[in-house]
């Protein structure tokens, strides 16, 4: 069976715009991503090294103000979701399978490695500007955020600003 | 009205929610294309824009749909979370995301969606991901000072620019459109691909964009929920006839020695006008607050007597009406004014010698009820001040 296209980008578009509109109505906030990653990796570290955590005054106040740890995080949940939708997706559009997407001239550990640099300078920054592309970008359009909009601009303009040095990772 | 979060749905079920939100938002990334890498770095090199065709779609539908549901009175716009602005972590942490944008390929959200249909570099983000999360916790006494740096608290774009939210609305969504114009013209140059739009799309493109303005126009045009609302009350306002629940000071004083626990008496003045003077156990709602979701417990409840007061006989009545709308409580409105209701039970001239029966018995009424209210006042002092229900803000973001 042949990969079924991708939707048409506006459509999808007004479609996760429902979704995120839907969810503000419903519970007053945007979607996100990055924090769930947070949430879970601050457990990880607390549970690791207790004795560190408590010393650490930044792990100390997040888990007291969120007391009930990742099981009790509302992105945490939101994310469990983003990956059952995104599987059930790929499933239907028949794009479910182990693989690896690079540019052509790139080896498969160069796009390995490069995904985890890459995923950490964007973890990092997330937490830095309080949000990624989905919390502080989208969330952040919809509500009309001015820290929302800039970091949408700064994420942008820096991705643009870098992308010719990059450009062996993704171009022929 | 919304967000219905914490008044409606628990916070329990609201972790419900956020699966099923998060369903709805992995599918879609998903179908959109989100899923590949290529297809998200392309917004980069100018060879596939579906990035921003997507985000600015979303976004500019989110926001007109906020707009309307606001302008409709259903969705509390003060109450939904705002991501703070920081504005050198904003932009710092801004630009450190775009390197890893072009880096890894991802973002959080489209990684955690590549990774959910096996997808190898999708994985390898994820896991870059917690890794640079991590050396921010451990780094964060270093990075403290920028973190929290110029915090502006949540300031809304159209404030910044000095104009209104529906202009800013207009401005946005034509910039989407000009942007999807543009980029349009770019990847068709980037992939030497002749422009071909069939006719069906051209008629679907442009009814949607003129839906969108239409509806701003729409919200820009018609009078918000409240406003209507206050046009009805003023309506009321000249038809209704107010005799039969309009009471007498001296009817409310009695209310207040024998019944104090089963009324609430609203002052619907101005906080100043309430430290000033207020009745015995009154609270303070001034009117333009009435729909405050702190006061829906008084204004939709039938153990208590409401009876509202101003100074104005008119803003009283108004608020006897608002009140009416708001909730089902049994409402009444003093007669008088509050000046005249202190005046009638302070100022007490005995009568004289050859004052009637009646005066004697009011004057002994007033006396006994002005006293009987100070005592009162004094012995539950602790226990009758409002408890002031916390409408709690609601916290978001990444």
């Amino acid at each position: 069976m042949n990969k079924i296209k991708y939707m048409n980008p506006y459509l999808a578009g007004f479609l996760l715009g429902l979704v995120l509109l839907g969810t503000i109505y419903v519970t007053g906030r945007g979607l996100g991503a990055s924090g769930a990653v947070k949430s879970v990796v601050l457990s990880t570290i607390e549970n690791i090294a207790p004795q560190h955590s408590a010393n650490t005054p930044f792990i100390k106040t997040y888990s007291e103000e969120h007391p009930g740890g990742p099981f009790k995080d509302w992105l945490v949940f939101e994310v469990i979701g983003l990956v059952i939708g995104a599987f059930f997706s790929g499933v239907i559009s028949n794009r479910v399978g182990i693989k690896l997407d690079k540019g052509p001239q790139i080896t498969n550990w160069t796009r390995v490695i490069a995904a985890i640099i890459g995923g950490a300078f964007f973890g990092f920054g997330a937490q830095l500007g309080r949000g990624c592309t989905s919390g502080a970008a989208l969330s952040g359009m919809a509500v009309m955020s001015f820290g929302g909009i800039i970091t949408m601009f700064a994420i942008f303009g820096s991705g643009y600003a870098v992308a010719y040095i990059f450009r062996k990772l993704w171009l022929n | 009205m919304g967000p219905l979060v914490p008044f409606i749905i628990s916070n329990e079920f609201n972790l419900i929610i956020a699966l099923i939100s998060g369903i709805g938002f992995g599918f879609v990334l998903e179908q959109a294309g989100f899923s590949s890498t290529k297809k998200l770095v392309g917004l980069f090199y100018g060879y596939d824009f579906t990035v921003l065709k997507v985000f600015f779609t979303a976004g500019v539908t989110a926001m007109i749909g906020v707009l309307l549901l606001s302008h409709w009175g259903i969705l509390d716009i003060s109450l939904i979370y705002v991501n703070p602005t920081f504005l050198w972590s904003s932009l710092a942490g801004g630009a450190i995301m775009g390197v890893g944008f072009i880096i890894g390929g991802f973002c959080p959200g489209t990684g955690i969606c590549a990774a959910a249909i096996g997808k190898v570099d999708g994985m390898a983000f994820v896991a870059g991901s917690a890794l640079g999360v991590f050396a921010f916790i451990e780094g964060y006494p270093l990075l403290e000072k920028i973190y929290l740096d110029e915090a502006w608290g949540p300031v809304l774009m159209n404030d910044m620019l000095g104009m209104s939210r529906i202009i800013f609305a207009f401005i946005l969504t034509a910039i989407a459109i000009a942007a999807f114009y543009l980029t349009w013209l770019i990847e068709n140059r980037v992939n030497k691909t002749q422009p071909k739009f069939s006719k069906e799309k051209i008629v679907i493109y442009s009814s949607s964009v003129g839906l969108a303005f239409l509806i701003l126009v729409l919200i820009a045009m018609m009078p918000d929920s409240k406003s209507r609302m206050a046009k009805h009350i003023d309506k009321e306002l000249k038809q209704k006839d107010f005799t039969s629940v309009e009471v007498q000071p001296d009817k409310l004083a009695s209310e207040i020695v024998s019944n104090y626990y089963k009324i609430n008496i609203i002052d619907v003045r101005s906080q100043e006008a309430f430290k000033l003077y207020h009745l015995p156990f009154a609270i303070n709602i001034p009117i333009e607050k009435m729909d405050d979701r702190e006061w829906g417990k008084i204004m939709d409840q039938k153990h208590k007597v409401n009876y509202f007061y101003a100074d104005d006989r008119i803003v009283a009545r108004k608020a006897y009406l608002w009140a009416g709308h708001i909730g089902k409580a049994d409402n009444y409105i003093l007669s008088e004014s509050s000046a005249n209701f202190n005046k009638t039970f302070s100022d007490l001239v005995t009568p004289t010698q050859d004052a009637s029966k009646k005066e004697i018995n009011i004057y002994n009424f007033r006396q006994k009820a002005a006293s009987d209210m100070a005592k009162l006042v004094d012995a539950l002092k602790n226990s009758t001040q409002p408890v002031v229900a916390k409408t709690s803000k609601i916290k978001g973001g990444c």
